[in-house]
Order: C-alpha cells, then structure tokens, then sequence
C-alpha cells in the first residue's frame, strides 16, 4: 500500500505538472451537475431506507420522486410504474429466485 | 483423434437425448435472466440452482449448471451493451463500445455480434479442450506464483500501454484501484486493512459496486441532466442484424479473442477476468483505426466477449483433467459433480467416459442452444430503447440498486456504488479512464497475495522473478511496453495515440 500511494503520488504529480496540456477547468460544462446531485441525494435517502421501510416501500418512494418529482410525469403513470416496478420486481428476484431482500414493517 | 472423436459421439449420444435438450434450455434462459441482474453473475447462478441438481441425475445436474453459467455470461453483455451496466468484471470492456454502438442506433449488432462472438468462443475452446486438455493442464500447474504476479503486472501494463487516452492518467486509475483492492483482510497476516471499523468493508470491496457505480450510474448522472434526453431508438428488423461490414470487422477479433481467452483462462487463479481486458488492448493496438473503440467499434465488443467465454471454457481444463477448481465457478461445479460421488481428476476419462464426454457435448449443445435462444431474443431486448429514458433512467437507478444490493444483501455496497457514481461521472467529465480502476481493483488482492508467495518462496529475495523462464519472458514483454511508451519523450517521436490522432491530454 505504501508502494502504491507513493506511486500515485507521482503519477498526480506527473499529471499536474503537464496540467497546460488539459482543457481549461471553465471550458468544461457542468449543466448536469444538479440534476446530478439530486439523483444521488434521492438513492442515498433510499439506500438508508432500504432496511428500514423494506425493499418494495424504498423502490415505491423512490420512483415516485424521480418520475413524479424530478420527471414530472403524470401521477397515474408515476404511480403504476412504481408499484409495477416494485412488486414485479420483488416477485421476480425474491419469490422466483430466491435473492434475499429487505422487508418492511409491514411485511412488504 | 478417431478415438476423440468415438468418444464424442458418444458425448453427443448422451448430451442429445430430449430430456437432457431441455434441461440446456432451461438453464440458458435462467442464466441469461440471472445474469441481466448487476450482482447475480454466473457464480450465484449456478449457488442458487446447487441444490436443485442434487436430486438429479450427474450428467442432467452438470448440463443444466454449464447452461446457468453459459446463459449468464452472454446475460452480463446484454445490460453491459444495453444500459452500460457490468454485471461483473468480465463485462467491463463491453461496455465501452457495447453501448457507445447503443447510443448510435447499433444495439442489435452489438448483442448479435456477442452472441455469435460468444457461441464461436465457446465452440473452439471446447474442441481445444477436447484435444488438449492433459497437456495444458499440466502447463498451466507451472504457474506458481511468480509466474502468476509477472501475468497480472503484464495485464496491468498491456491495458495502460494500449488504451486510448493519456498513459500517466490510465496508470493513475490503475494504482487508485490497486488501493481500493487493499483494503479488507490481508490474506498472509489476517490483519484486517483500511476498513476503519466498517465491518463490511472487512470483506474489501466488491467488484459489482464498483463497476456498476463507475460506468451505470455515472452515465445516468451525466446523461439524465442533459438539456435533450437520448432519443428513443426504433431499430427496424435490418438495424438488428450484423452488417457484412461489421461481421468482416468480427471475425478477426474473436479468433483472437478465443485464442486469448482459453488460454489465460486454463492458468489457475481469477486469471480468466484479465482475458477481456488483454484482448480489448489487443484488438485496440491491431487496429488500422483504434481512434474508433471507444466510440462504438464493433471489434470492442467482438474481442472481449469471446475472450470471456473462451477464458470461461478454458477454465474447466484443470478442472476435468486434473480435479483442480481454479475459479469459484469452477469449485462450485466439482461440488456438484461431487455430490454425486463421482471425482474429477485424470482417471475421469477412464472410469467415467459417458460424464465426461457427455459433459463435453452439453457445452457445445449449451452453445448452440445459447444463440438459438439469444438471437430471437436480441429484438425483445432492444424494445427496451422504445422506452422513453425520463422512464428509463429511475427504473435502471432502481435495478443498480436492486442489483448491489443481492450482492450480499450489505447496504454499504449501495453506498460504495453511490460514491463511485459520483466519483465516475467527475473523472469522466476530466477524461480519465475508468477501465483500470475496476482492472486495479480486481487484480490487487491476486497480485499481492502472489507477490507475497514468490517473496515467500524465496525467503524475501525479489531474485525469484529473474529465475523462472515463464515469469521472465512477462516482465520482459511488459519491460518493453513500457520502454515503448516511455520512446516518445526520450526521442521526440510521435507515440501510437498522437500517430492515430488520440493525442495525449495531460
């Protein structure tokens, strides 16, 4: 491991040293960078969730704040994709193959 | 050879009855299903079916395991191609160009191409496994472990020197995932590293968090924040089908690509995982035009996917002639060919013909039942671009999650994949590679713990590499790839990327 930092330690340097050779730090585009960050933020708040509420309540939450909320579909569809997605997700995986996943409080 | 081929036929007459046909179909479509899932690759696949084989008959239970694992390989390609998703490491290099081809209307091709790469892979490892499979066995117990650190130091170097952008940045990735590798338990002292009390991250971390978190998620965070959306793809019959251009294109590279595979994937250890990554440098180097991989060359997906599959059938090779496991999968399956009382190994052969040879038959039955089932199937599997991607996107975030998470049923696994998105999609956007972080990462533990054996073996004397022809002849080949890369800044010529126009960023 030591080998290894210090390996990267002058490789960073290496990089930085030929820094002129790169693209400017302002020429490259950020425009995804919110959407981005609200998509981790809403897995991270799921990924807590997972063990906590069960798998198909996370999923079910989790697909309503991206199509409903960040999407901004139609509430039906956002909530026929969700349920869909999470039961026949879970019958699939769970039931079918037998991958164990979280359930919730109430069974779900 | 009238004798191999006697005893094929009678593989054949074994492997060909219906009831034996079927149980091959039905495990290619749970394997092609297991293995769309991030996570559930050809090593759960075949864990989670053990137990159902037990009350079968040992030719049935192994035809029906080789076609789980055969159906899961081709499986991993099809999310790699499709959603930039690996299911495992051997898929990595898929990806790359495998769903560059899907952002340009070329999905079906690229599954078609893996398929048929996938199924001529498999076919030309299973003859050389037939005719050679004694003596390469015995050529593959020569590894030890210097032979097998000087294989993973030549992977790591063949990938760098070859890849298309900058050799200091691929270098870099490669050390950051040779960290990654070493946290977890040490396996020569038992001291657990890095891990700063996480338990489970005494474990290390895993390849699936990783890879999906470095190239699904990251080109969903980069894609979902675009202005316009991907448009939805309506591929016609005919864009589903190969171009005679792109099976020209083919052939080369899965005849490379088999050749590869098998033969890294007979040398004992996880070997086989480098196949892909060696052949996609290869096919890359070979190139009239390497400019093109990594923008959706068809040669991208052919290489490494035969590669993989050859490397998969290659890996039975010290398995059936010697009773030795040299992967997981390969363990797994001596368990379930255990279970029925029967021991691999050289008199195999001899005591048993009809298992043997009948399993011979079942991998070439498994491949063609394989490409039967998968063609078809490639235009079911394309109708996933009709979905517009505001839908598509939350339900492939969904599947990741789904996916890591089966890994070890372990939220920290959610969280490492979360860390790497994000991770990717900012190295991406300052054009770093991703590749050699998931390479780094799954060669660390191998390679340490072999250079720890050699330096073992030699009570500390590094002196052991220099002494053994086979590890020699690597650190010379790898010696002069770096010699290669380091020629431009010593003589001012132009190196192979500036040549071909993929000119060095800093």
């Amino acid at each position: 491991p030591l080998g290894l930092a210090l390996a990267l330690g002058a490789f960073g340097l290496i990089v930085a040293l030929r820094g002129n050779a790169s693209p400017l730090l302002n020429t490259i585009g950020w425009t995804e960078s919110r959407r981005a960050i609200v998509l981790l933020i809403g897995c991270g708040v799921a990924a807590f969730a997972l063990e906590h509420i069960g798998y198909r309540l996370t999923m079910i939450a989790l697909l309503v704040f991206m199509l409903g909320v960040v999407e901004r579909k139609r509430p039906l569809v956002t909530l026929l994709v969700a349920f869909g997605f999470a039961f026949i997700s879970y019958f699939i995986f769970a039931t079918q193959l037998n991958v164990q996943l979280p359930r919730g409080p109430w069974g779900l | 050879m009238e004798g191999v081929l006697g005893n094929l036929l009678l593989g054949f007459s074994v492997a060909l009855t219906p009831s034996i046909l079927a149980y091959a179909f039905v495990g290619c479509v749970i394997g092609t299903l297991v293995g769309m899932l991030p996570g559930l690759g050809p090593l759960a696949g075949i864990s989670l079916l053990l137990p159902a084989t037990f009350g079968l008959n040992p030719i049935i239970a192994i035809v029906l395991l080789a076609g789980v694992y055969y159906g899961a390989m081709y499986g991993g390609s099809t999310t790699s191609i499709l959603m930039r998703i690996p299911g495992e490491a051997a898929s990595v290099m898929t990806c790359i160009d495998g769903y560059a081809m899907t952002q340009r209307g070329r999905a079906g091709p690229a599954l078609a191409i893996a398929a048929i790469g996938s199924f001529a892979a498999g076919t030309l490892s299973v003859i050389a496994l037939m005719f050679l499979a004694p003596t390469l066995a015995s050529f593959a117990l020569r590894f030890g472990p210097p032979e097998y650190t000087a294989l993973l130091v030549m992977g790591l170097v063949v990938l760098s020197y070859m890849s298309g952008g900058s050799m200091v940045k691929t270098l870099t990735m490669a050390v950051v995932g040779l960290l990654f590798g070493m946290i977890g338990i040490d396996a020569m002292s038992g001291y657990t590293r890095f891990s700063y009390g996480v338990i489970e991250l005494s474990d290390g971390i895993g390849i699936v968090p990783v890879a999906v978190g470095l190239f699904g998620l990251s080109e969903i965070l980069l894609t979902a924040g675009q202005p316009t959306p991907p448009p939805v793809q309506k591929p016609t019959l005919r864009q589903l089908v190969p171009s005679r251009d792109e099976l020209r294109l083919s052939v080369g590279p899965i005849a490379r690509g088999s050749v590869i595979g098998f033969l890294i994937g007979i040398i004992p250890g996880s070997a086989h995982i480098i196949s892909s990554f060696v052949s996609y440098g290869i096919e890359r180097r070979m190139s009239a035009h390497p400019e093109r991989f990594g923008n959706g060359a068809i040669e991208g997906v052919a290489g490494p996917e035969s590669a993989n599959n050859a490397a998969a059938t290659g890996a039975f090779v010290p398995m059936l002639a010697l009773g030795i496991p040299t992967s997981p999968v390969t363990a797994v399956m001596l368990a379930a060919i255990m279970v029925h009382g029967i021991l691999p190994g050289p008199m195999l052969i001899v005591e048993q013909p009809e298992l043997f040879w009948g399993f011979v038959a079942s991998m070439y039955v498994g491949n063609v039942v394989l490409l039967i089932l998968n063609q078809p199937l490639v235009g079911v599997f394309v109708n996933l671009l009709r979905i517009p991607y505001s839908y598509l996107y939350p339900a492939i975030l969904c599947f990741c999650i789904l996916g890591v998470y089966s890994v070890a049923s372990s939220v920290v696994d959610v969280w490492i994949m979360l860390g790497m998105g994000g991770i990717g999609f900012i190295l991406r956007k300052f054009g770093y590679d991703l590749a050699p972080i998931a390479l780094g990462l799954v060669l660390a533990p191998m390679l340490e713990l072999s250079m720890r054996q050699s330096l073992a073996m030699s009570g500390g004397s590094f002196g052991i590499f220099f002494e053994r022809p086979i590890a020699v002849t690597m650190f010379v080949a790898a010696g002069a790839l770096i010699l290669l890369a380091l020629k431009p800044l010593v003589f001012k010529s132009k190196d192979w990327r500036a040549e071909v126009g993929l000119d060095e960023q800093g």
